[in-house]
């Protein structure tokens, strides 16, 4: 069942939490709504269930007005950020409810709703704690106790908010896991809320980034990341390195580095956006950029090799991070106090007041020494 | 993280009429009336009849020299009585919250007796206990002090009936005190005395002083447990609470209507101060 | 297990057991002894005595007058106490908190003033009270006005016990009943009242003590005529000024073991709290 949200406009006395967001959510998708604590997406998450009313505004299931349906009638499924798990029920109860408060005509007989919430149970793989309460679980099993109750009524929208925050690293991935999967299965629209920016890159199909009450960009993880279109959206997924510098002729400048512009026309303050990825480290400089570095640390950690880096020269407000592969790692050998020079492929250039980037790219062939590639 | 709460919070909505729990209508119809028929209705009745008794009669009334004496010997008593309390008060909590010892758990429940039991009840047992020949009396009168037909013994019952008070303020307080601020303290060298002195006294000092206005304020109208054992001699130990049920007895209702307004109006202006430095210090709103 | 406990004030053992003795002699000088005077007193002519107290026929209908009052009495209480907690911490509103604040009145207030008040307005010179009279109705001097005034004095109780609690739990429970399709009765019955059942339970038992203790307020309006309107409290005033103390005792002694009741059941109904409290302080650590 499709979501669209139009023109939401939601206060809470003198302060603004949504403002006019309109949003698209294709029937089967997975979205995530991500920012900051402040800007809305868990409001924005309780008008679409019927928990919040907006001022202005409609939310629309399937094509129907459901903004003046109370949250009883609208049939979603609500995981809340702390479980809300009945406590003097057991979870077998829990699960239950919904369809033990049923109306009378519409209550399936109890043997059926029992055959369901076991199938439900062994659905989360936990049939063996259908007698216990909920202060007897670990906050994992709470979590998917909490997803199979939600579920119980067969709901097309499944809303959950910050739905594993309180967890562990580990459960949290295997609950992740867990939430694709039920997805996959059961091809119910899904919006979840997370201030998680690798859990929502992670989990979803699309992710709207969130912030002060308006939707900064809307798009496929892939493209999030890839392509931002806002300062907002670059500073808040993944670790950016900043050059900021002032442009004379078509050079940008700082200190002893610059980096070589495409054309001299425009603002003279500007920031350069680079992801570290999109940076490579040579022990000279390129024709095209001059920025040197000091590693700080290296850190072999996981698939990649981390090196932090500060400026030689020149300053940046937080210190930069550049990845390279094991191989290039057992080649190099860098160590703390060597100093190197970054050489940006892909770089994203934002005047100083402005949201929007503007990415620039530079050709393999624009390197003039290959030996001294990394 | 603050948006997050709302879920903690009451169903909120700004459109009344859309809120998401059922039975607001419900439940506000049902407060109204009966706040409205049982408390209110009852004090406009009050107000009706003292406004219209005219000025000047309503001044000569309450300050009459009777009734003047009346407030002074209920406001001391009940003064004093309170800060006995406070500190046989503030002894059990801490004996409850911090130490084991067998009986304690009976310690704990008596505690609640004197707000369970009958101020009738608690009236004659004073009265019995305290009169010259009574098991506590005897003692006190080898001493030569007499406790009952005095303002002695009115003190006695307003301790005794307002006890629980303290105790149940200050507890939860007392028990929510982080052990590591103490353990800090103590291991830089400090005393046991500065220890309280500095960091327990101050955390709990706002709970001993809501618990020494509930106790005042419960004293002050107290009733059965006073008059068995006062004497209730004008002047000397008759309380307010007895010298408007005098008036009514002498069917002198625009009296007893005047001295009931006078109390009505102190005990509100207690209430709220008493509420409103709760709600300033206080976290939790009633401490048991 | 005294080892592990590190050194807070007062924990040395001298300070320790003089602090607890002192306590415990304040107890039984304070709580106890007083307990144990009103069954000595009772019991003091003998134990025959003591039943022909209690089965003297005044007594009885004393007896009986508080029972009905309580019976009245603790049911609206209960209702009213129940919808007020449930308004005022389920939805915000303006003139939420003067309601809260209201509802303390008859805490603060003096029973004499409060029977005063139901005495003015119902009694014959009041101006509900005159309407009344001019078509028979008569509630002061009689039954009705000592249950309208005991309703007034123990309003508080049953709201007091559940609005902290409910504050406390937050209506999040009641909210995931809601998504899920139940309506306001199965709410109440499902969620809310398991949750709550405890302390509504103390504050039933608690607004029954007070029910049938009360005197202040009942001595004014009640007329006290022997037989008619005397409840057990007031019977006890009764007795003790005919100079027959053993009688009185004997009547106070029911009302004291009421008063034990009392308290055995709110150690229960801590208990059982405290049993609920802990895995829940584990709950909301998930934060």
């Amino acid at each position: 069942m499709s979501i669209s949200i139009e023109g939401i406009t939601k206060n809470f006395g003198s302060f603004q939490a949504l403002k006019n967001i309109s949003l698209e959510i294709p029937d089967g998708q997975l979205v995530g709504l991500l920012g900051p604590s402040g800007s809305g997406k868990t409001t924005l998450l309780r008008i679409i269930a019927g928990l919040e009313s907006a001022d202005e505004g409609r939310i629309l299931f399937h094509g129907e007005d459901v903004t003046r349906l109370h949250v009883r009638e609208r049939r979603v499924g609500f995981v809340f950020q702390h479980y809300a798990l009945f406590r003097h029920m057991t979870v077998a109860q829990n699960v239950a409810f919904g369809l033990d408060v049923l109306p009378s005509r519409e209550r399936p007989p109890a043997a059926e709703i029992h055959k369901r919430v076991q199938m439900l149970l062994e659905m989360v793989q936990l049939g063996h704690l259908a007698d216990r309460y909920p202060a007897q679980l670990s906050g994992g099993q709470k979590q998917r106790i909490a997803l199979a109750r939600a579920l119980s009524m067969k709901p097309q929208i499944l809303l959950l908010d910050e739905p594993f925050g309180a967890l562990d690293a580990k459960v949290r991935k295997d609950l992740r896991r867990w939430l694709r999967t039920l997805h996959e299965e059961f091809h119910f629209t899904s919006v979840f809320v997370t201030h998680d920016q690798e859990e929502a890159l992670e989990l979803s199909d699309q992710v709207a980034v969130m912030s002060a009450g308006k939707i900064e960009q809307v798009d496929t993880p892939q493209k999030l990341y890839a392509q931002p279109s806002s300062r907002f959206v670059f500073d808040f997924l993944g670790q950016v390195n900043v050059f900021r510098g002032e442009r004379s002729d078509s050079t940008l400048r700082q200190g002893d580095a610059w980096v070589r512009l495409p054309d001299a026309a425009g603002a003279t303050s500007l920031q350069l956006y680079m992801r570290s990825h999109e940076v490579r480290l040579q022990t000279t400089p390129a024709a095209h950029a001059h920025l040197p570095l000091r590693i700080e640390s290296v850190s072999l950690v996981g698939a990649e090799v981390r090196l932090e880096l500060s400026p030689v020269g020149w300053a940046s407000d937080e210190p930069w991070e550049v990845g390279i592969t094991h191989a290039q790692f057992n080649t190099w050998q860098p160590q703390r106090g060597d100093q190197c020079f970054a050489v940006p492929q892909v770089a994203h250039l934002i005047e100083v007041d402005a949201h929007t980037p503007h990415t620039l790219r530079w050709e393999a062939g624009e390197m003039d020494d290959p030996a001294a590639m990394i | 993280m603050n948006r997050s709460l709302s879920g903690l919070l009451p169903g909120r909505s700004s459109q009344p009429g859309k809120r998401v729990l059922p039975g607001f209508a419900l439940s506000l119809g049902i407060s109204l009336f009966f706040i409205s028929v049982v408390l209110i209705l009852p004090i406009t009745g009050l107000v009706v009849h003292t406004a219209g008794m005219g000025w000047d009669q309503y001044l000569a009334v309450i300050t009459d020299e009777r009734v003047v004496a009346s407030y002074k010997v209920t406001l001391w008593t009940a003064a004093l009585a309170s800060v006995i309390n406070a500190l046989v008060g503030l002894l059990l909590a801490w004996v409850l919250v911090r130490y084991e010892f067998p009986g304690k758990r009976i310690m704990d429940a008596l505690v609640d007796l004197p707000f369970a039991l009958p101020t009738a009840v608690a009236g004659i047992t004073l009265a019995a206990l305290f009169a010259q020949d009574g098991w506590y009396g005897q003692f006190f009168s080898l001493l030569g002090i007499k406790v009952s037909f005095t303002p002695l013994g009115i003190i006695v019952a307003m301790s005794f009936t307002s006890l629980p008070f303290v105790v149940r303020t200050v507890q939860p307080v007392l028990e929510d005190q982080a052990p590591e601020d103490e353990e800090a303290a103590v291991s830089l060298g400090a005393s046991d005395w500065t220890v309280f002195r500095r960091i327990l006294f101050p955390a709990i000092w706002p709970a001993l002083l809501t618990g020494f206005g509930l106790c005042f304020c419960r004293s002050l109208g107290e009733f059965g447990a006073v008059i068995f054992i006062a004497g209730n001699m004008p002047y000397v130990s008759e309380i307010t609470s007895l010298m408007i049920f005098v008036r009514l007895q002498e069917f002198d209702h625009a009296a007893a209507s005047a001295i009931a307004s006078v109390v009505l109006m102190a005990s509100l202006v207690l209430l709220l101060l008493i509420n409103l430095w709760q709600a300033r210090y206080l976290r939790r709103l009633h401490g048991r | 297990m005294q080892q592990r406990r590190t050194m807070r004030a007062g924990d040395q053992p001298l300070v320790k057991w003089t602090l607890i003795g002192l306590a415990i002699i304040t107890t039984l000088l304070m709580l106890v002894i007083p307990l144990v005077l009103i069954f000595d007193m009772a019991f003091s002519a003998g134990v025959g005595n003591y039943w022909d107290n209690l089965s003297n026929q005044y007594t009885r209908h004393a007896i009986g007058l508080t029972l009905l009052v309580a019976a009245l009495t603790v049911p609206i209480n209960l209702v009213f106490g129940v919808f007020l907690a449930w308004l005022v911490t389920r939805f915000e509103f303006p003139g939420r908190k003067v309601l809260i604040t209201l509802i303390d009145i008859p805490f603060a207030v003096s029973p004499v003033v409060a029977g005063l008040l139901y005495l003015l307005l119902y009694g014959s010179n009041g101006w509900i009270g005159s309407w009344l009279t001019e078509n028979d109705v008569q509630l002061m001097f009689s039954w009705p006005g000592i249950v309208m005034v005991t309703v007034f004095v123990t309003c508080p109780f049953v709201a007091r016990e559940l609005i902290p609690l409910m504050q406390q739990q937050g209506g999040e429970e009641e909210e995931a009943g809601v998504v899920l399709g139940a309506n306001g009765w199965q709410l109440f019955r499902r969620i809310t009242l398991p949750n709550i059942q405890w302390a509504l339970l103390y504050g039933v038992v608690l607004t029954n003590a007070r029910a049938v203790g009360e005197f202040g307020a009942v001595s004014v309006v009640s007329g006290n005529i022997r037989g008619e309107t005397n409840t057990l409290s007031l019977h006890v005033e009764l007795l003790y000024q005919d100079y027959n103390v053993v009688g009185a005792f004997a009547a106070a002694s029911l009302l004291a073991g009421i008063a034990l009741i009392t308290i055995v059941v709110k150690s229960f109904v801590e208990w059982r709290q405290a049993r609920q409290r802990a895995p829940l302080d584990e709950l909301s650590d998930g934060r």
